[in-house]
């Protein structure tokens, strides 16, 4: 078997999710290649290198990568797939782009999201919002598959010794092209993969109030979320979401802050180790998934975190 | 210039999942189902660029067992003009969707096609990408804002990072994330008036796909639960359990 791995970066640095794809190729065994397409992002090669685990690394630096457009990293990676029995890469907005396309190109059916390996052809993962856990079994001579980066511990990214080889492969659709992008800036840690996240809900009231839990957070070292009802009413912007079509989180530390619990919220956080919510109604199902519940106003409860925090740390 | 809208049926997402007790997968007996609501924000989608002038005619496409004729007429109450149902009782996979959609894009010519991200039943967010690929078009996915100009369309993409904006060739795919509208209700003339709305029924066979699933479910089972924990009085008890009982922070 042979697995071909997608990196997971933003052309200067891989990002963290990229282990976590590896740690499954790793479960289903044989050799592993990361394949780096971008633009500029030799230094992203270079630490790709070092992931524990890798035989090879291939890099497709390219302007035509440069925004990874699905159009052109499909048609990149069905044609280097082709020589592979598994395709993985991080179930991230890049990877659900471009990978479905890579199947269709290779006509084998996609495989999203899993959470486990069961074997080489067989994969675990959650259905209708995480309220059902399927086993699927693929009778493809290629697996194209995306993997939620929580399911999987990461591997190292350090102490590997991979060959890094410059690819000569510039696939350009013609069809697509970049326009402009507004990329949220924050010094706070990446919230998919920060150790402690605090989201706060609608019951925020709006994105001023979301500076309490800013505050909170940067006691904590911890990255900010939300929940749709958030998002949708532009207290904060849509990068910030958590659940079953935002973000998938899973840390020690998940705090709700005025989040009723939907269901579609829970598929986001319920693999959290623990999870707090503060919720000024008692009956709020939030309280069903959480292992400390405070039933408080949050305008009282948030301000006092910060105190009681401060003292405690 | 004619838009095409792919709709699926799917369990309302207001009802609570059982899986079944012989693990084969989830309950669907009595349960109320619903257009899917990316499907939604497609149609409401395909409907505004009508008002604007943009879309000249809406074509709405269904795959599945008689049932769904529901949710084309819902697509024609809502403003779709004509509807399509690829009739089926067999499981359709995201690869098969895209071929069958593949045929009635050629058929049919649309300059875009919107279909929603991810349909809120099997969670897999494939089948427009699959169409995108193999109809050779560009894609716009998990769409927040679309421009038609020209003989381009802009799309703003919700991305991980933020917000993405590509320019498009027509014809081309878009999927719909929440953001890029908010769906209007049916009113009930317009749902008297859908009743009449042309709709042509076909099969996988007439359309020359053949359904040949690859992956077969082993089995379905219900997630670990969580146990709810306890309730503290204050802050400074949470605080407290976090540090010296959970040892989080
Ligand atoms: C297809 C689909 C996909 C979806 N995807 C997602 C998703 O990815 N993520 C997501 O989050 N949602 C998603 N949703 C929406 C979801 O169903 C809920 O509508 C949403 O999660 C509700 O957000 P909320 O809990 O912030 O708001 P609400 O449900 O309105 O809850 C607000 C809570 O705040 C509490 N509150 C109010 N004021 C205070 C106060 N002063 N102090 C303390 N507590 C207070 C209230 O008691 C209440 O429990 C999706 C829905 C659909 C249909």
């Amino acid at each position: 078997m042979s697995i071909l791995v997608i990196a997971e970066h933003d052309n200067s640095s891989l990002k963290q999710a990229t282990l976590n794809v590896v740690a499954a190729a790793k479960a289903v065994g044989g050799d592993i290649d990361v394949l780096v397409a971008g633009e500029n992002c030799g230094a992203v090669g270079e630490a790709a290198g070092k992931i524990e685990g890798v035989s090879k690394v291939l890099v497709a630096d390219n302007a035509v990568y440069g925004h990874f457009l699905g159009e052109n990293l499909g048609l990149l990676v069905a044609d280097l797939g082709k020589g592979y029995s598994h395709i993985f890469a991080a179930a991230g907005t890049t990877g659900k782009d471009f990978m479905p396309r890579v199947a269709a190109l290779l006509d084998v059916a996609q495989i999203s999201d899993i959470v486990r390996v069961e074997s080489e052809d067989t994969f675990v993962r959650p259905i209708y919002a995480g309220n059902a856990i399927a086993t699927v079994k693929s009778s493809d001579s290629i697996k194209v598959v995306t993997v939620r980066p929580t399911g999987f511990d990461p591997v190292s990214g350090e102490g590997g010794s991979a060959a890094v080889e410059a690819l000569d492969n510039v696939q350009d659709a013609g069809v697509s092209s970049f326009v402009s992008e507004q990329v949220a800036e924050s010094d706070r840690p990446d919230l998919a993969s920060a150790g402690i996240v605090i989201s706060g809900g609608r019951g925020m009231q709006n994105g001023e109030n979301f500076k309490m839990l800013e505050q909170v957070a940067d006691l904590l070292g911890a990255a900010v979320g939300a929940s749709r009802a958030a998002v949708d009413a532009g207290f904060v912007p849509n990068d910030m979401q958590v659940g079953q079509t935002g973000k998938i989180v899973a840390p020690q530390l998940y705090v709700a802050v005025g989040i009723s619990g939907a269901i579609q919220h829970l598929a986001g956080m319920s693999d959290s180790k623990v999870i707090v919510a503060i919720n000024k109604d008692e009956e709020a199902p939030i309280f069903q998934v959480a292992d400390y519940g405070l039933v408080a106003d949050l305008f009282e409860a948030v301000p006092q975190l910060e105190e009681e925090l401060k003292k405690a740390l | 210039m004619k838009v095409l809208v792919a709709v699926k049926r799917v369990i309302d997402y207001n009802v609570k999942v059982r899986v079944k007790p012989d693990n084969t997968g989830v309950d669907l007996a009595n349960v109320k189902m619903a257009m899917n609501p990316f499907c939604e924000i497609a149609v409401e989608e395909a409907v505004r660029l009508k008002e604007k002038g943009v879309a000249t005619e809406i074509v709405v496409v269904s795959i599945g067992a008689k049932a769904c004729q529901e949710q084309i007429r819902t697509a024609l109450a809502l403003g779709a003009d004509r509807g399509i149902h690829i009739e089926t009782d067999e499981e359709v996979q995201s690869l098969e969707a895209a071929k069958l959609l593949k045929a009635v894009v050629e058929k049919e010519e649309p300059k875009l096609v919107i279909l929603g991200k991810q349909s809120i039943d099997t969670d897999n967010n494939q089948t427009g990408q699959m169409l995108a690929a193999l109809t050779g078009m560009g894609q716009g996915t998990f769409a927040s804002e679309v421009v038609v100009e020209g003989d381009k369309v802009n799309v703003t993409r919700e991305v991980d990072g933020g917000l993405t904006t590509v320019a498009l060739n027509l014809p081309a795919v878009v999927t719909t994330d929440l953001r890029l509208n908010e769906p209007r209700y049916a009113s009930l003339p317009n749902i008297m008036k859908a009743k009449k709305k042309p709709l042509d029924g076909m099969t996988p066979a007439d359309l020359g796909v053949e359904l040949a699933p690859r992956l077969s479910t082993l089995k379905v089972e219900a997630p670990a639960s969580r146990q709810a924990g306890v309730k503290v009085a204050d802050v400074a008890e949470l605080v407290d359990k976090l540090k010296n009982e959970a040892k989080v922070i």
